[in-house]
């Protein structure tokens, strides 16, 4: 049980590094579906230190739902229908930008021992995973020119605050976690029309050309 | 003991050839071929050590140098990493730090040659081995880190003995990751063919094999044994890694060892049937993404 804890949180950090290297946008949304699989997976593996099931199932069966099945589907078919297949010329190269994830990721692990929680650590790869989960989504938001992309690393930002609140679900609610899978579900499909609409004005996804003037 | 060290020396001379047989009979079979028979690398040796060789004027010591001095390397590397869960033949503490050297300074007196043989394509084949070489050789560091933390050994010897399966219970996912980093640099170190094609010639993407593009007779069959030498040390560096079968009994381990290495070629030769070669530019990518993977598995350890 321990051993496949630490694999699903390891896959999800793995997944991260994979994210920052890849520039196929299918295979892209296929590991931010993955990761949402896991995440909710996580959420079942940590129950079993004594918090009432009903709102464990609940909340890994709303993540599973809305991470893994209804986003992956939304974005395959927003790029389906904008015709883009990949990210050509990210702001910061894929090299770079793996670097840059490795030392989040190292940086996370070797500091999340001192950070003070509000309560107890229910497993030692919890934090750091959250930590380098959030700092992947902010390198993929600022570093990618992309529209697709840009909402790719804004999801992996939410899986990472997701992890985080794994800590916290014995004070949570289940409506303020339904509440936050609505929101996050809610965004995407702002910025899919969002997306829709740069792509008819300017016939391409790049978010370069939003800041061109144009009579 | 004396018998054992001879055995392993012999092991580790005479399998190597095979090796490449398995992986291109592999590919031969997946795309539909018969292949060259699984001796093929051995009759060609022979053929070669039976020709003359035929040296440009303008190289000098150099390049008859080069193959020499690469495959007394590999082999020096051999002997300092263990088989099948025995001590090497030779070990010391930090050993594993010759060992990667070693196989550096083959690579070195590769690019060299193909430097003195004053050809514009050589030496373009030698800047892109070295450069992703430098990629290549951290990925393999870390790596070789990695398994000297977890199992609190400095040598090969200690890495790949008796304390190799402690570890695995202790730091499972630590050591699953670096082995998929050796992979990768096994491939790369290799020329196999996510990096480079082994089977393409006069083709201006290929990296090794551009190298050796002058040498001939003796000199080609001890480059060609130096690269089957050296798929087989990252062979059974990997296969020891990830398959430490308990057997009772050395030579009965010894059994296991040999079918494990055969197993490799066959993942080489499926992993090559069924990737295309990366375009140049996404290959430092791969190296980097393996030096992160072993990284993250340092990290792991170390917390």
């Amino acid at each position: 049980m321990g051993a496949w804890t630490d694999m699903a949180f390891i896959l999800v950090v793995v997944l991260d590094l994979f994210l920052l290297a890849s520039s196929r946008l299918g295979a892209a949304i296929r590991a931010v579906a993955l990761q949402g699989a896991l995440l909710s997976l996580l959420a079942l593996l940590l129950t079993s230190s004594g918090h009432s099931l009903g709102h464990m199932l609940v909340v890994a069966g709303g993540a599973f739902f809305i991470k893994a099945i209804l986003i992956p589907w939304l974005m395959f078919r927003a790029i389906r229908e904008m015709a883009i297949r990949r990210e050509m010329e990210p702001l910061v190269g894929y090299v770079p930008s793996m670097i840059l994830g490795g030392v989040g990721v190292v940086l996370s692990f070797a500091f999340s021992r001192g950070l003070p929680l509000p309560t107890h650590e229910m497993h030692p790869f919890l934090v750091p995973t959250a930590l380098a989960t959030v700092w992947t989504g902010l390198l993929l938001v600022v570093s990618r020119r992309k529209a697709v992309t840009q909402v790719l690393g804004f999801l992996v930002l939410e899986n990472g605050v997701f992890v985080f609140g794994l800590l916290l679900t014995d004070f949570m609610p289940v409506m303020v976690e339904a509440g936050v899978l609505l929101d996050l579900l809610a965004a995407v499909f702002v910025m899919g029309i969002v997306m829709f609409q740069i792509n008819r004005e300017f016939a391409s996804l790049d978010t370069d050309a939003l800041s061109s003037l144009k009579d | 003991m004396i018998l054992r060290a001879l055995f392993q020396i012999g092991l580790l001379l005479l399998l190597p050839p095979l090796l490449l047989g398995v992986v291109n009979r592999v590919k031969a079979i997946v795309a539909g071929r018969e292949g060259p028979p699984l001796l093929q690398l051995y009759l060609d040796l022979w053929k070669l050590l039976h020709k003359g060789a035929v040296y440009s004027r303008t190289t000098t010591w150099v390049f008859r140098a080069g193959p020499a001095v690469g495959l007394a390397a590999i082999a020096t590397a051999g002997t300092m990493l263990p088989v099948a869960g025995q001590p090497a033949i030779f070990s010391f503490a930090g050993d594993f730090v010759l060992f990667a050297y070693l196989l550096a300074l083959a690579r070195f007196a590769t690019a060299l040659a193909a430097l003195d043989t004053g050809s514009s394509f050589e030496g373009m084949g030698a800047a892109r081995e070295v450069s992703f070489a430098s990629m290549a050789e951290p990925a393999l560091f870390l790596v070789l880190v990695v398994m000297a933390r977890a199992t609190g050994s400095l040598s090969l010897s200690g890495m790949l003995g008796p304390a190799l399966a402690p570890a695995w219970r202790a730091a499972a996912p630590a050591l699953l990751l670096s082995a998929i980093a050796l992979f990768v640099v096994a491939l790369a170190e290799n020329s196999r063919i996510p990096v480079d094609d082994p089977n393409t010639h006069l083709e201006l993407t290929m990296i090794h094999e551009v190298m050796v593009l002058d040498h001939s007779g003796p000199d080609l069959a001890f480059i060609l044994y130096g690269a089957s030498l050296k798929l087989f040390l990252f062979a059974a560096l990997f296969v020891r890694l990830v398959a430490d079968v308990g057997v009772a009994g050395i030579w009965a381990a010894e059994g296991v060892f040999v079918v494990e290495v055969i197993g490799f070629a066959l993942l080489v030769g499926l992993v090559e049937s069924g990737m295309a070669r990366l375009r140049l530019t996404r290959v430092p990518q791969m190296l980097v993404g393996a030096s992160l993977l072993s990284v993250f598995a340092l990290v792991l350890l170390l917390r």
